[in-house]
């Protein structure tokens, strides 16, 4: 029973892991960036969330109504300017720009809203209560709801980018930037876009992560993105609901590791991670090699 | 063009290949002068400077290896931290076993070399922005690991013992001087690496990996190379810091900070130059002197300053002076001299550093 419960709690969590990935996912599929400040700019998303209750004493489950908007207004922002010019120079130069990028955020929040843990809505009904199935597997309402939100915005990404007209766009900036120029489309605008939604999950990544646990400045890096970019590579490169599967294979293993030993619930993730990237490199659903 | 003509007209004449424009003899001289004034300054200054420049020497000693890494074998490495936290605790296992950790310095620092080569294993396959999360993810493993066991200390880390003996003044002092046989090492090694062959393949990479691959290049195998020297020097900087702070603590040498350091200074300095990291250490150590009292301050600096460099400058510090003095202290490529030219005119050959594109 005790293994029944850590598969499911697992599964849940694996939820709040897919929304971390989905924007890395994304704008390594659209622009071919990997953004290494993912992670530290999710956090941003806890601390907006957490400024924006506290002036508007919206409830926090409605914040995402600021804090995506808000960030996604940052997505386009940076696009535009520094992770363009960072692209049209070298993938060297991003990766070396996006890494400053982070330990810039990573430092500059530390000196401005300090090292101590936030949460979002602690004392919140639905936030901290759980109902339970049997004696021994209690499942918190918080998790279901994540899970939910993560499959909602893969389901709403996947019917974007299949039907829409920006989606369309997006899938042919990504397969041949070229001959989308040459049709008219201006890929910069797309790229903005395309950053503008990743920064969108991104946020709701960051409000749900300070829901379900505590984050400071330095959460972004050694939670986050690491997690995040397990989950992609455990799903599979470039496959949206890879990182469902990803985070969810994630999140069991360190359930399942917790509960060996309570200190090994973060090792037990980053060994399934390393196994996976030897024995089965390009993911658990991409049939095709990695190049 | 005008060479390749010149010389079929001219056969009778030779082509004269040198490594650099002008006679650097005086390089020579000039490191070693550099070297034994150096190497005296325990004699001259308080050891408050001493110890400062000790953090210059790691900071420097990593700069060295990150830029070979990223600026001559395309590898964007972020956890080179673990090779930092895994020559810390080789240094610490060793001192609780009785070797004093002057000496297991060097043991340190290859055991992080033989550590080098299956982690390297793991992460090989994975390029550019992957590979650098992977060994980010890596690193954060390996210190995961390291954790575990609580007879090193554990989560917590331990004192290093084995330097209680020494009169502070001597320890302030051989801790000094053996930064600087680190540092002169990891600049002369990387110096002759990237002369030798490793160097020739390393540029052929550089510049056309593809290229390189069709005319036999063993390109894997390069890339590994460099990714164990590399471990060798960031495991002798960590041991180095370890002996310096007289203290391991998992969370600390294991962090994500380590990276930032070697890679701000070698972006700044000029990636893919040997002067480079030495200009961009010099940077970051006077920033980090100017800035001590405001905290982490000069990394938020040093971020904005790579940033900008990067984007704007990308050949660094040394990409600016080389353009105006056209000077080279490390020269590592080839001049060509075309038959009977004589005085400043000759085509440089792979004479320029940073990646193209």
């Amino acid at each position: 029973m005790v293994w029944v419960n850590d598969i499911i709690q697992g599964i849940l969590t694996g939820g709040l892991y897919a929304l971390f990935a989905c924007g890395l996912s994304l704008m390594f599929g659209v622009m071919k960036v990997v953004n290494l400040a993912h992670g530290d700019l999710a956090v941003i998303g806890g601390y907006v969330a957490l400024g924006v209750i506290t002036v508007t004493h919206i409830p926090v489950l409605w914040s995402f109504v600021i804090v995506v908007p808000v960030m996604a207004v940052l997505g386009y922002v940076l696009q535009r300017t520094v992770i363009q010019a960072a692209l049209d120079r070298s993938v060297l130069t991003t990766l070396m720009v996006t890494f400053g990028l982070s330990v810039v955020i990573e430092n500059a929040l530390l000196e401005f809203v300090s090292a101590n843990s936030q949460s979002l809505g602690v004392g919140n009904a639905i936030i901290t209560r759980s109902f339970s199935i049997g004696s021994q597997i209690q499942i918190a309402y918080l998790l279901v709801l994540i899970f939910a939100v993560a499959v909602a915005v893969l389901l709403g990404l996947q019917y974007f980018l299949s039907r829409s007209k920006y989606g369309r766009m997006i899938r042919a900036v990504a397969d041949d930037r070229e001959a989308a120029q040459l049709s008219g489309v201006d890929y910069r605008h797309v790229f903005g876009i395309a950053a503008a939604i990743a920064f969108g999950t991104v946020a709701l990544a960051g409000i749900a992560y300070g829901m379900y646990s505590q984050f400071a400045p330095t959460t972004g890096t050694d939670t986050i993105l690491l997690f995040a970019f397990a989950a992609v590579v455990i799903g599979g490169l470039g496959s949206l609901w890879g990182t469902l599967l990803g985070g969810v294979v994630l999140g069991v293993a360190q359930q399942i590791g917790a509960q060996i030993n309570i200190s090994d619930e973060v090792l037990a993730g980053y060994i399934v991670f390393l196994a996976v990237l030897v024995l089965r490199p390009q993911g658990l659903t991409s049939r095709r090699a990695q190049s | 063009m005008s060479v390749v003509t010149d010389t079929s007209a001219r056969s009778a004449e030779k082509i004269r290949v040198t490594r650099s424009r002008r006679n650097v003899a005086w390089t020579g001289v000039g490191a070693l002068v550099v070297v034994v004034v150096l190497a005296l300054f325990p004699y001259i200054v308080y050891s408050g400077t001493t110890t400062i420049m000790v953090q210059g020497f790691i900071v420097l000693t990593l700069a060295c290896m990150w830029n070979l890494l990223a600026g001559y074998a395309g590898l964007v490495s972020v956890g080179q931290q673990m090779f930092v936290g895994l020559g810390a605790y080789f240094v610490l296992i060793l001192a609780l076993h009785g070797t004093s950790p002057f000496a297991g310095l060097p043991v340190a620092a290859i055991g992080c070399g033989v550590a080098a080569v299956p982690l390297w294993w793991l992460v090989s396959r994975l390029r550019s922005g992957y590979f650098a999360i992977a060994t980010w993810v890596l690193a954060a493993t390996v210190m995961l690991v390291i954790e575990r066991f609580s007879s090193i200390g554990g989560g917590t880390g331990l004192p290093l013992p084995g330097l209680s003996g020494y009169d502070p003044a001597v320890l302030t002092a051989d801790t000094y001087w053996i930064g600087l046989a680190v540092t002169v090492i990891a600049l002369t090694a990387t110096y002759l690496l990237l002369r030798g062959r490793l160097g020739l393949v390393l540029t052929a990479i550089r510049d056309d990996e593809v290229a390189a691959r069709s005319s036999g290049a063993r390109v894997g195998l390069a890339r590994m190379l460099v990714f164990v020297v590399a471990a060798v020097g960031c495991g002798a900087a960590g041991g180095l810091n370890a002996i310096s702070l007289l203290n391991v603590q998992p969370a600390a040498v294991f962090n994500v900070q380590w990276t930032a350091k070697m890679a701000f200074a070698v972006i700044i300095g000029g990636l893919g130059t040997i002067e480079g990291p030495i200009l961009g250490t010099a940077v970051y150590m006077v920033l980090q002197q100017t800035l001590q009292s405001y905290n982490v301050w000069y990394l938020i600096v040093l971020g904005l300053v790579a940033m900008a460099v990067a984007l704007f400058a990308r050949r660094g510090l040394w990409g600016l002076v080389d353009d105006h003095l056209h000077v080279r202290l490390f020269p590592v490529g080839y001049w060509l001299w075309a038959p009977g030219s004589t005085g400043r005119r000759g085509i440089g050959l792979a004479r320029r550093g940073g990646r193209p594109g």
